[in-house]
């Protein structure tokens, strides 16, 4: 642009960009690599013109002023192609001659990026990295009186509930009436969290799927992951590997045609069924797979028309009550597979959690309540409501872990935490933390994504179109050149390094806590936390 | 690590017996307190087996609201035992004003009363005194059960039963349980003192509870009144065998498959492993994890010993037809039975549960991986 023409509101310099993109023209062998990986096309090819002067203090020597042309990268600066940071661009250079920087200023993109009147979405995360989780420690250690236990040696039972369970008595009342006992799985106490087939591509779903298997059936460890709202491939329905599926069923009811129709023939109960009434990263808003990976695959597993934005309601439309919402669709819900399978609702934190836990206590069909913090990725949202709807875990779990205890039944729903476990890459001590403050087990779905698949993602606003079928990865898109770069194989062999260094880590945890043959759920003795404020709100202990 | 030693005999003894033992194993107590349960009475209170038998420490003060308070209720002195203490104190014991061991007359309109009732009223009593006695520290109240005394106090086990005299003649009973206290905590507080009884019921342990918090929460939140106090985080095994028995239905076989379940491979080939699974479950929240090894007493005067899953705690039983001992350590039960056949010691592992019935003829050994009792 030259400086005496007109600028626009929206006319953007490098400077103004949240990521800049350094490059090296002296490394760099033009071979286009970056510009051809690049999902936002933010590098482009430059031509550009320099003027070379050759002066000389001799006399008779000619001045000369000529022009010449030379190639390098460009980066563009609309806002449309701003720079995410992915740095797909310095994974392919041969050179290491790019590499993208974040902009230490204020981004004055943030100004500009609601062109046309639509606001800013994203999929991802929050992007603020600190967490209260990451600063609760593990004080009570054993020492001399109660001898730590050896993680390397010692016997564990790391596992947990999911489902009603009944109190002793009334459990030992129908025991001896032959009356109905709610069902209960007993599971790993991490658990992948509900994420689509749609929102995930087929490569990462299919890996993640073959590593849950493996865990299972050659790891001896009961590893549950949840479909999200997007229905279940039909062979998965029919198959024996589906007790080790949550079913989630939400809003907009995608899938749910395919699953009642497969009812007849599933040689296996899945594991449970999700209500989704709520995701911590946008609460009180649906469910949105954007129209750009909704190909003919997708539509035809969720019952609807290609190519078309997929936005499940705020809320199930055709309940009106708590009574509706939540009493009688977890009864239809149970009464679909005979009453065999556990059934709970999903919320997202909110300072109104309780009503609902307090509602679930008095139906014996709710299965147990898992509550997803702010923190909690989401596949696509507005920025809004990613960045200042919710409330954090920690408060809110240990707030209905407390009251259940209040009433005496904090063994008999289970509250399954999620939200932000792990953000820091601390998932053992992250999810010992929640456990310890009274969740009965954990719900992961980001460091699935970052640490079985590369998922580039960070707190730091880095790459977060998973909404729009971009993903470099290939984690969450739908276009097969870019899911090709993922191979199945490779997520389901992390998938396995994930959740075995992840049960080394937990007995790291608990055996010098003392504990080994239970998972320590509401152990709140054991934690602590350098700051006043917080250790009152959570009733744990205030270290310095 | 506090030394335990329990015995069970068919001719009453007296409790130095069991100090003795303590005293041998001195090396693992440091003399902070000695707990003292005395049931299956014999001397005068043979004759009075129904007759509640109230026992703590009093100041004049608190003696005198006591009486007070129980007559109101209705309840007469039957009998007591009044242990003299001497004149000059004695280093490391507190000087207290009594020691009660009182037997009382039941009020008249108790007569009819079911067994479950006249358990907890006499459990609500004792609570209510506790609680009139925290409030001015002029009353301590450890037991308040026919058949039944408790001395707890600050001190060497030892030195302490000269100072109390216990070796007088009407203290001798069939079920002794001692304890020589190996203090962890700064202040030494007798209600965190074992052994702790409830309703008919109790038990004593070493070593620390390291589930304390959820298994208390869990215990107070049952709506059952006498599941309180909790001063030592070994409480909740007393606690937890009254509701295992009482609410649940189960015999002692059942004690430990509620505190230490199997594990899934061994649950699994269980002949009751549908019923296990359920106990497992619904008793999620009462599993210890030690270290443990609890020794208790049940109403029928029965005697048991069970090990936590890790079995990190030493114990061992032996004895002879009509007169069998718990120990901490083999050196407990060499001073109390030397003349046993010591090549039918047992030490428990960690799925057995060692059990001497009230007519104290054999060790029974349960082991959890067996068929139980069930209560269906």
């Amino acid at each position: 642009m030259s400086s005496n023409r007109s600028l626009e509101p929206s006319s953007l310099s490098l400077n103004d960009l949240p990521w800049q993109v350094r490059y090296s023209n002296d490394r760099c062998t033009l071979c286009g690599q970056c510009t051809a990986v690049c999902p936002v096309k933010a590098i482009e090819l430059g031509v550009f013109r320099k003027r070379i002067i050759k002066t000389s203090i001799s006399k008779n020597a000619e001045q000369t002023n000529r022009y010449d042309i030379f190639y390098a990268i460009q980066q563009r600066t609309a806002v449309e192609n701003a720079c995410i940071g992915c740095a797909m661009c310095t994974l392919v250079c041969p050179n290491d001659a790019i590499h993208p920087v974040k902009n230490p200023g204020l981004d004055r993109m943030k100004f500009h990026i609601n062109q046309q009147g639509v606001p800013r979405r994203r999929g991802g995360r929050r992007n603020a990295s600190t967490s209260v989780l990451d600063r609760i420690k593990f004080t009570r250690i054993s020492m001399l009186t109660d001898p730590a236990l050896d993680a390397g040696r010692h016997e564990f039972e790391m596992r947990t509930l999911l489902g009603r369970v009944l109190s002793p008595r009334e459990n030992m009342k129908r025991l001896r009436e032959k009356g109905w006992i709610p069902p209960v799985r007993e599971i790993y106490p991490l658990i992948i969290g509900g994420m689509s087939f749609g929102a995930l591509s087929p490569s990462m779903w299919e890996g993640l799927q073959m590593g849950v298997a493996y865990l299972n059936e050659e790891m001896g460890m009961p590893v549950r992951m949840c479909t999200g709202e997007g229905g279940c491939p039909p062979r998965l329905l029919r198959s024996r590997f589906l007790k080790y599926v949550i079913l989630q069923i939400a809003s907009g009811y995608f899938g749910w045609d395919e699953i009642i129709h497969a009812i007849p023939h599933m040689k296996e109960d899945p594991c449970a069924i999700e209500i989704k009434y709520g995701q911590g990263a946008k609460p009180g808003d649906g469910g949105l797979l954007m129209w750009h990976k909704v190909n003919t695959l997708i539509a035809a597993i969720r019952g609807v028309p290609q190519g078309v934005s997929l936005p499940s309601p705020p809320t199930h439309q055709t309940q009106y009550s708590i009574e509706e919402s939540v009493a009688k669709m977890i009864l239809s819900m149970s009464m679909a597979w005979g009453f065999r399978v556990p059934v709970y609702p999903k919320i997202s934190a909110s300072s109104t959690s309780l009503a609902v836990l307090n509602n679930l206590t008095r139906n014996d069909y709710a299965s147990g309540l898992a509550i997803d913090g702010e923190d909690g990725g989401t596949g696509a949202a507005y920025s809004v409501s990613m960045d200042h709807m919710g409330h954090p875990i920690a408060s809110c779990i240990r707030d209905n872990y407390l009251n259940l205890i209040k009433i005496g039944k904090q063994n008999e729903i289970p509250l399954f935490a999620g939200g932000g476990i792990g953000k820091n890459g601390n998932i053992a001590a992250n999810a010992a933390a929640l456990i310890m403050l009274g969740a009965s087990g954990v719900q992961i779905g980001k460091y699935v994504m970052q640490a079985a698949a590369g998922c580039v993602g960070t707190e730091e606003d880095r790459c977060n179109v998973c909404n729009v079928g971009i993903c470099p990865k290939g984690i969450t898109s739908q276009d097969p050149r870019l899911y090709r770069r993922l191979d199945p194989e490779d997520v389901a062999q992390r998938i396995v390094d994930l959740f075995v260094s992840f049960d080394t880590e937990l007995k790291k945890i608990v055996a010098p806590l003392g504990r080994s043959t239970s998972l320590p759920i509401g152990m709140s003795d054991a934690l602590g936390i350098d700051d006043h404020a917080a250790a009152q709100r959570l009733s744990i202990k205030y270290v310095v | 690590m506090c030394r335990l030693f329990a015995l069970t005999s068919q001719d009453p003894v007296s409790p130095m017996l069991a100090i003795k033992a303590l005293d041998v194993m001195k090396e693992g107590h440091d003399g902070s307190g000695m707990g003292l349960l005395l049931q299956d009475l014999g001397g005068p209170f043979e004759e009075m087996k129904e007759a509640p038998i109230l026992s703590g420490i009093f100041s004049e003060e608190g003696i005198r609201r006591l009486d007070l308070f129980m007559m109101d209720l209705g309840f007469l002195t039957k009998y007591k035992i009044s242990l003299k203490i001497p004149k000059k104190p004695m280093e490391g014991i507190p000087r207290r004003d009594l020691y009660l061991i009182r037997a009382y007359e039941l009020p008249e309109d108790w007569e009819n009363l079911t067994r479950d009732d006249m358990a907890s009223r006499l459990s609500n009593i004792r609570l209510k005194i506790r609680e009139m006695g925290e409030e001015k520290k002029d009353m301590m109240v450890f037991s308040f059960w026919p058949d039944t005394i408790m001395i707890k106090e600050i001190g060497d086990p030892l030195q302490l039963a000269h100072y109390l005299g216990l070796d007088r003649k009407e203290l001798k009973s069939r079920v002794i349980l001692a304890q020589g206290r190996q203090n962890t905590n700064y202040a030494i507080d007798l209600y965190a003192c074992h052994p702790f009884f409830i309703k008919g019921y109790s038990t004593m342990t070493n070593g620390e509870n390291t589930a304390f918090i959820p298994i208390k929460d869990f215990l107070t939140s049952r709506g059952i009144a006498a599941y309180t106090g909790y001063q030592s985080d070994s409480e909740v095994f007393a606690h937890i065998l009254h509701y295992s028995l009482e609410e649940l239905g189960l015999g002692i076989d059942g004690y430990k498959h509620v505190i230490t379940p199997l594990q899934e491979n061994d649950l699994v080939q269980h002949p009751d492993v549908h019923f296990l699974s359920h106990l497992k479950r619904t008793c999620r929240p009462l599993i210890i994890d030690g270290p443990n090894c609890v020794i208790g007493t049940l109403p029928d005067h029965s005697l048991f010993m069970v090990q936590d899953r890790k079995k990190l705690r030493p114990g061992v039983v032996g004895g002879k037809p009509g007169l069998y001992g718990f120990s901490s350590e083999i050196c407990g039960l060499d001073a109390v039975i030397p003349d046993r056949d010591k090549s039918k010691d047992f030490q428990p592992m960690h799925v057995d549960t060692a059990i001497v019935g009230p007519e104290r003829q054999e060790v029974n050994i349960c082991r959890q991986t067996e068929a139980l009792s069930l209560p269906l």
